[in-house]
């Protein structure tokens, strides 16, 4: 069974559209990475995964309609909206009785365990605490669930670099097994690389890309291509071309690596160079999430 | 409340859907929604308990700035008649006034601070629907702080009474006539009773602002009062009535005259339990629609907080 699966997902506000009819199926086990710019529908998509807003089309998430089972659905499903939502009036021993109160999947111990590599005290208060501490909490107490879909909407934003390099370790090494699937989106792409097994973008309500990691790996190619053969790559189609150092480098997709091997260094890019390439830099100059 | 009961067992109803993986614990979430709702709104004891100090502190003041009026005061002299129980009523009624602008301001905020600071993104998080969310904060209202504001004056009159006592028995007089005048437990039935009624009375006001707080995206206080106040203004101009201004009083105040044979002045309001009308206010047909109204309310509430879109 699909964890997630969509069809002709949509939603409006107003005369904007956020999600034009999308398409999707996640497979148990996968670790998806949602890349858009502002405003792309990300947020709008795992929203209505998680039945916080109303939606158009067919969607399921673990078997259920999360618009009208969400608390059904959250014995099975954790998520983090973002780094800002834990009241400013909780103690982390209240949110810890809390959630162990109401989840009957919540493993008080594995939470308190998280929380001992932190400097986090049990008597402290959410609007006490630095942005990074929030996180780390958070982090605590929905890793301490035994869920079989954990989404992250932004999980790492305002972050500084220290926590953000943390936060994905522990949620690798601590968390994911392969019997969870876990949905992320996220600006620091770069950051996600190594991590993803499928990666989808996302660009106005639509979906513009969608593969597995390994596909993408051998689909995109970037050469740095020698001058004297500029023209000869040029001539097999490029999706993307930029300039570094004086020296042309070129996108390829679908084009066989030992082929481009002939024109210059050949390495797999990066995702934001696809991704670039894929939605292009006027998608930009929309702005605003949502 | 049936609905209560099942918010209870609604952990249960996933019982039969988890599989291979261990069996999960009994949770509370109703209970432990309250729960929350104290950790996040301590005024709703602390209110209720500073003024019960506020009172006892008054006597003490009161006592001891003029000394001379004590002995005759406290033990019911004739030309003190019916000063001894002032300051059991007194205190009495602020506590209960005191809850009444707690509870109310504290459904105003209900719904909507959660959203306002988007935590209601972690709320959500949870597995805890929202009907029992809503039902935990009229929990409040309805049988948290009727709870609190008994305690609370249990242990101001209870305090006064004391201090009364010993100062009594400084100057060398019995506490027993006091005692005997005051009838305490009486008092304290009559009291939970009237508190009871008075909750029931109130659960249309709570329902009410409870769904203009999921409603509203800011300044739910204004969208809980302009209306009426506009409504009874209009009404005034035009037709020279005052029909809202009536109904919103007696929706506040209507349920003493019905629940109470309304004493002679000098009496003491909750004293004589044979001035209970327990049949007149539960056969009046305005207090179970005020009820069905809140019923009505609080599904609406419980919808609303589905559909809102966070922040």
């Amino acid at each position: 069974m699909a964890c997630i699966e969509a069809r002709g997902l949509r939603k409006t506000f107003g005369r904007t559209v956020a999600l034009d009819g999308i398409d999707l199926r996640v497979e148990e086990g996968r670790i998806l990475g949602i890349i858009g710019p502002n405003g792309a529908g990300k947020t709008t998509a795992l929203q209505a995964m998680l039945g916080l807003t109303p939606f158009q089309g067919e969607l399921s998430v673990l078997g259920r309609d999360p618009w009208t089972e969400r608390d059904r659905l959250m014995h099975d499903v954790a998520f983090i909206a973002d780094v800002a939502v834990l009241p400013r009036w909780l103690r982390v021993s209240q949110a810890m009785d809390y959630v162990e109160g109401v989840h009957p999947r919540f493993d008080r111990a594995r939470a308190e365990e998280f929380l001992a590599k932190t400097d986090i005290r049990r008597d402290g208060k959410v609007g006490q605490m630095s942005k990074g501490m929030v996180a780390q909490l958070h982090l605590a107490l929905v890793m301490a669930i035994d869920a079989r879909l954990l989404v992250l909407d932004e999980p790492t934003l305002g972050l500084d670099i220290l926590y953000r390099k943390q936060f994905y370790d522990s949620l690798l090494n601590d968390y994911f097994d392969h019997s969870r699937t876990i949905v992320v989106t996220t600006h620091q792409v770069e950051e996600l690389q190594d991590v993803l097994t499928d990666l989808m973008f996302m660009d106005r309500g639509r979906i513009v890309l969608d593969c597995g990691m390994e596909a993408f790996e051998t689909r995109f190619l970037e050469v740095m291509v020698r001058p004297e053969h500029a023209a000869a790559a040029r001539a097999l189609g490029p999706v993307h071309e930029r300039q570094l150092f004086g020296r042309g480098i070129l996108l390829f997709d679908g084009v066989d690596r030992r082929e481009l091997a002939a024109l210059g260094d050949v390495r797999t890019p990066g995702i934001a160079d696809v991704f670039v390439a894929v939605v292009g830099s006027q998608a930009h100059a929309q702005g605003g999430e949502r | 409340m049936s609905p209560a009961v099942d918010a209870v067992l609604e952990p249960a109803a996933g019982v039969e859907e988890t599989g291979p993986r261990a069996a999960p614990a009994r949770t509370r979430p109703l209970y432990w929604s309250v729960r929350r709702e104290l950790w996040e709104n301590r005024s709703i004891y602390l209110a209720p308990l500073s003024v019960a100090v506020f009172a006892v502190t008054a006597l003490l003041v009161h006592g001891a700035t003029m000394p001379s009026h004590m002995p005759g005061m406290l033990a019911n002299d004739p030309a003190h008649a019916g000063t001894a129980s002032v300051s059991y009523r007194v205190g009495g009624l602020l506590v209960l006034m005191t809850t009444f602008v707690v509870a109310a301001f504290y459904c105003l905020e209900a719904l909507s601070s959660e959203r306002r600071d988007r935590s209601v993104l972690f709320w959500k998080s949870l597995p805890v629907s929202d009907r029992t969310t809503v039902l935990a904060k009229a929990t409040i209202p309805l049988g948290v702080l009727p709870l609190i504001t008994v305690a609370a004056v249990v242990a101001t009159q209870l305090a006064i009474f004391l201090i009364s006592a010993v100062t009594l028995l400084v100057l060398g007089q019995g506490v027993a006539p006091l005692w005997g005048e005051l009838h305490l437990f009486r008092l304290w039935t009559a009291m939970l009773y009237g508190v009871a009624i008075m909750m029931l009375w109130h659960a249309p006001v709570y329902g009410f602002l409870l769904l203009v707080s999921g409603w509203a995206r800011r300044t739910a206080v204004l969208w809980a009062v302009l209306p009426l106040l506009a409504l009874g203004v209009v009404e005034k101009l035009t037709m020279n009535t005052a029909y809202v201004a009536s109904m919103v009083t007696y929706r506040l105040l209507g349920w003493y005259g019905k629940a109470f044979a309304i004493p002679a002045r000098e009496e003491i309001p909750f004293s004589p339990l044979n001035r209970l009308t327990p049949g007149r206010i539960l056969g009046s047909a305005d207090l179970w629609l005020g009820l069905a109204f809140a019923a009505l309310c609080l599904a609406a509430a419980a919808r609303l907080r589905r559909q809102r879109e966070p922040g």
